[in-house]
C-alpha cells in the first residue's frame, strides 16, 4: 500500500478516470477518440483491479495476474480495431460514426 | 512525501484524461492519453508492482499508443479539427456522467474496507510462478488462452488491414 493514502482515495481517482471515458465515449463522433476514451475505461478498472489486491488481499496474486490478462485483451482489441478502421477508411474514405452503417450487412 | 506525490500524479492523471476528451485536435487527444498511461504506471510504482507499471510503459504507452498515433497520421489530416457533439447533448452527457460518479462514490464511501496494512513486496519470480503453476490456483490455461488469442488476433488484423487491396483487384462481388 501507498502510505498515507488510503484505498478510498485511489477509488475515487479511478472513478474520475471512468466517468470521463464514458463521457468521451458518449460525445466523440470519432472511431479513434472512441477507441481512446475505450482505453481510459479499461485503465481504470485495472488500477481498481491491482489496488483492490495490493490493500484488501496483500498475500494474493489474482489481481495482478487479472491485470496482467486485461491489458493483453485491450492491446488485442485496439490492434484489431486500428485494423478496421485503416480498412473502413480505404472504402468510404470517413472515420465518423455516422458514415459507416456501411459495415451492415 | 507520498501521499503529495500520489496527488501530483492523480491531478496529473484526471487533467489529462479530460484534456484528451475535449481536446478537438486529434494528434493531440492521444498524447494526452500517454501522460494519462504513464502517471497510472507512477501509480503502480508506487504501490510497489514493479513489474506491472513496465508492462503499463511497454504494452500501452510503447504498443498501444504508437498504434493509434499510426493509425491516426494513415486516416486523418493533422490539422482536421474534429466534429463534436452539440452542446445540449453534451451537457446532458455530463450531467448522466455526474449522477452516476456520485452514485459510484456514495457507494464506495459507504462500504468499509478491511484494509490489511503489512507491506509484502511481490517480486516478478512470483508473478511469473503464478502465471505458470497448474496446481491449484494457477493460472497455466488463461495464460495459453490469452496466447492463442494474441496470435489469433495478430493474424486477424493482417488480414484485415491488407485483405481489401487484394479483394479489389478481384472480380467485384457484392
Amino acid at each position: 500500500m501507498i502510505p498515507g493514502v488510503s484505498i478510498y482515495e485511489i477509488f475515487t481517482v479511478t472513478t474520475l478516470l471512468f466517468f470521463i471515458g464514458v463521457y468521451g465515449f458518449i460525445t466523440r463522433k470519432n472511431l479513434i477518440s472512441i477507441l481512446i476514451s475505450i482505453e481510459l475505461i479499461l485503465n481504470s478498472s485495472v488500477v481498481n483491479f491491482v489496488a483492490i489486491n495490493k490493500y484488501l488481499y496483500p498475500d494474493m496474486l489474482e489481481g495482478v495476474v487479472f491485470a496482467i490478462f486485461i491489458i493483453a485483451v485491450a492491446a488485442a482489441e485496439t490492434a484489431l480495431a486500428v485494423s478496421i478502421i485503416i480498412s473502413l477508411y480505404r472504402q468510404i474514405s470517413a472515420v465518423e460514426v455516422k458514415d459507416i452503417e456501411t459495415m451492415k450487412y | 512525501m507520498e501521499r503529495i506525490l500520489f496527488y501530483v500524479i492523480a491531478i496529473i492523471a484526471i487533467v489529462f484524461a479530460l484534456a484528451s476528451v475535449i481536446s478537438r485536435k486529434m494528434l493531440r487527444s492521444v498524447i494526452y492519453l500517454l501522460f494519462v498511461l504513464c502517471s497510472i504506471a507512477g501509480v503502480y510504482f508506487m504501490m510497489d508492482y514493479n513489474f506491472l507499471a513496465a508492462i503499463q510503459l511497454t504494452v500501452y504507452a510503447g504498443g498501444i499508443v504508437v498504434l493509434i498515433i499510426f493509425s491516426v497520421l494513415l486516416v486523418h489530416h493533422i490539422e482536421l479539427e474534429l466534429e463534436i457533439a452539440k452542446f445540449p447533448k453534451q451537457l446532458a452527457t455530463g450531467l448522466l456522467c455526474l449522477a452516476g460518479l456520485g452514485v459510484f462514490l456514495y457507494t464506495i464511501y459507504m462500504h468499509d474496507f478491511q484494509v490489511i496494512g503489512n507491506q509484502t513486496t511481490t517480486s516478478t519470480h512470483d508473478i511469473g510462478s503464478k502465471l505458470l503453476s497448474y496446481e491449484e490456483g494457477g493460472f497455466i490455461l488463461p495464460f495459453e488462452v490469452i496466447s492463442i488469442l494474441l496470435l489469433a488476433v495478430m493474424v486477424g488484423a493482417i488480414i484485415l488491414a491488407k485483405g481489401t487491396l487484394t479483394s479489389n483487384s478481384e472480380t467485384k462481388q457484392p
